[in-house]
């Protein structure tokens, strides 16, 4: 017998990190995904056994001078859109607010250290999470549009094709049958 | 610009495809090392060896003497040390039904061998680009799906 399985990945990842984080009995706030607001101090033998325990799902603890500005960079754009409200305001305001840093500054830093720029990484996150949802729930085309803030079909179309060079349904015949 | 370097592997039977693409490779601004190899099955015995260090991401082309690139492609996904691999198929062929094939048998990007010099070079950087942004960020690798 095959059983078929859908899931998400952001409740996943958060599952997880709740439950080895409560297991060790630690008082934190998730901030968004890839951030962890613990409270209070850690014991280096806690860190040590959350460093292990979280190992196993191949989550690894950035030490401080991993994490770097492009990395929250791009943790903003996730959180970004990831929430509706947040999208009231510009890409680049809401960066510049968000991490202190005039746009241009963040756009410099960004394109000198990741081959790319901020405003082309956010298509190509936007293009993955059009395709999470394709793969992962039923919305239909419309709906998903609609809820990465392209303005119509044809937009959302027209930019998947661009970026994957495949369209939306070739893609999602391709996992279909990939699937199987 | 960032001083980590890419290690890529080709495999093509083709000597002049694999000096374009060496060329074009080295014209770009990304640190690169490119290991080459003349058919398929010497690209899976170079992989199989012990204590190598994985390339990290693989061009393969479709027809080769000996074992073709679905072969390799085939193997490689088959493979509990090499399924994570990241994989670029490098071919002449345009037909919907390679590339979905190739697709099914767990390629994560196609691309179609340009026919001049700077178009290949625009081609391979972008892939380099696009398999960069899948090393270093969130992005779904199950998903990772691109024809170019």
């Amino acid at each position: 017998m095959t059983l078929f399985v859908k899931y998400n990945f952001d409740l996943v990842c958060k599952t997880l990190l709740k439950e080895q984080l409560d297991a060790l009995d630690i008082s934190y706030t998730l901030n968004s995904l890839g951030e962890i607001q613990i409270n209070g101090a850690l014991s280096p033998e806690k860190l040590e056994i959350l460093t292990t325990s979280l190992n196993k799902y191949g989550i690894e603890i950035l030490t401080k001078q991993k994490v770097t500005l492009e990395d929250r960079i791009k943790n903003a754009i996730d959180d970004y859109l990831k929430n509706k409200e947040f999208r009231t305001v510009k890409l680049s305001t809401y960066l510049s607010d968000k991490l202190h840093y005039s746009y241009a500054h963040l756009s410099t830093i960004f394109s000198e250290n990741t081959y790319t720029s901020i405003e082309n990484y956010m298509i190509l996150k936007k293009v993955d999470l059009a395709k999470e949802l394709i793969c992962h729930t039923d919305l239909t085309l419309t709906e998903i549009a609609f809820r990465i803030d392209y303005s119509s079909v044809a937009h959302l179309s027209g930019q998947f094709k661009k970026t994957t060079g495949l369209t939306p349904s070739a893609f999602q015949r391709i996992m279909n049958n990939k699937k199987l | 610009m960032s001083d980590k370097t890419l290690s890529i592997a080709l495999a093509d039977d083709d000597e002049d495809d694999r000096m374009l693409f060496s060329e074009a490779i080295d014209e770009i601004d990304i640190s690169t090392k490119l290991s080459l190899f003349n058919h398929g099955q010497e690209l899976m015995d170079y992989l199989t060896l012990p204590n190598i260090v994985l390339p990290s991401l693989i061009f393969l082309d479709l027809n080769m003497p000996i074992k073709n690139g679905q072969q390799c492609l085939v193997e490689i996904r088959n493979n509990p040390k090499l399924k994570d691999l990241c994989i670029a198929i490098y071919s002449t062929s345009s037909s919907e039904k390679d590339i979905e094939d190739t697709f099914l048998n767990g390629a994560n990007i196609y691309v179609n061998k340009p026919n001049n010099f700077s178009k290949l070079r625009e081609v391979v950087e972008k892939v380099l680009q696009l398999n960069w942004q899948y090393h270093t960020s969130n992005l779904n690798k199950e998903t990772f799906l691109f024809r170019i």
